[in-house]
């Protein structure tokens, strides 16, 4: 490329009106030898921007492990708890449906063998009937 | 979105994402972090995106705020000192190897640039992004890009010619 065209370039570059194009363009010029001597200035400036394209990330990224552990933890947590909870409940209904049964098997237990004691009191009953006959045949 | 198809579709950009965290964070370490982080981020959203029309100009823009952010808190923080000792050192060490290395004094002058300009810089004449592309990872209207690109430019040109006097002199 002719060296007025680079010049012109050279000037809009420094005013930020060149295209991208046209910086490319710069950027091919003076990465060659042979540039023209009062232009030789601005070498290092391209050199450098040229160097800097070069650089390059080389480090692996570990992509895995970011799932999402925490949210399953939490999920499994709580459901842990809520059967835990229930378990108890169940378990403490258990205990005084047990205690119930136990008490009425007990009460039960208290009505027959009073209701046998209560059946032996209707023989009082034959004394009363006896004493009355007595008082009766006497008033007569 | 699997693995595979995630790792193809950052491929042709993952580079871009370390030199532009590279050039605001200096440090390459800190670079790798930044954007190992900015792509995790990234596979994090998998699903969503999918549906992102310009996936590459989303992943400039969360490096550039990541970035941003990182400098922030160092500003605040007293980690700017551990940085500042470090490059210093570095400096030192290549400015008496290399004094006349014009090339690492475009670097070093870029290093001067205000971040906002950086970013212009990195992604106009290292990247090769058009205006708009830009626009879309600096959130500014073009012609406010085309004045700092300028500016930016200039003030390497400047400085350049600043050193180049001062080493014939």
């Amino acid at each position: 490329m002719e060296l007025a065209n680079i010049e012109k370039l050279v000037e809009k570059y420094f005013e930020a009106e060149t295209s991208v194009q046209e910086e490319q363009k710069l950027h091919a010029y003076f990465s060659q030898q042979n540039v023209a001597p009062h232009l030789e200035e601005y070498k290092p400036m391209f050199q450098h921007f040229s160097n800097l394209r070069e650089e390059q990330f080389t480090r692996n990224v570990p992509l895995q492990p970011r799932k999402n552990y925490l949210k399953w933890i939490s999920v499994a947590a709580v459901f842990v708890l809520t059967t835990g909870l229930f378990v108890n409940k169940w378990h403490k209904q258990r205990q005084v449906d047990k205690a119930f049964e136990d008490f009425k098997m007990t009460m039960s237990l208290v009505s027959e063998s009073f209701n046998t004691g209560a059946s032996h009191i209707n023989h009082l009953a034959q004394f009363e009937e006896t004493t009355n006959k007595i008082f009766i045949t006497e008033n007569n | 979105m699997k693995q595979a198809d995630f790792l193809q579709m950052i491929m042709p950009f993952k580079d871009k994402l370390y030199r532009l965290a590279k050039r605001l964070l200096v440090s390459s370490e800190e670079a790798e972090d930044a954007t190992q982080e900015v792509l995790l981020r990234l596979w994090s959203k998998k699903n969503k995106v999918g549906t992102y029309s310009n996936v590459e100009a989303f992943a400039m823009t969360m490096t550039k705020n990541y970035c941003l952010d990182k400098l922030k808190s160092k500003q605040s923080g007293n980690l700017k000192l551990v940085h500042s000792n470090y490059k210093d050192e570095h400096t030192s060490l290549q400015r008496e190897v290399e004094l006349k290395d014009s090339v690492s004094f475009v670097h070093e002058i870029m290093e001067e640039l205000p971040e906002q300009q950086k970013i212009i810089i990195q992604l106009r004449d290292v990247e090769q992004y058009d205006f708009d592309e830009i626009a879309k990872v600096v959130n500014m209207n073009p012609t406010a890009i085309r004045v700092a690109l300028s500016r930016a430019r200039k003030y390497i040109r400047q400085e350049l010619i600043k050193k180049h006097n001062y080493g014939v002199s």
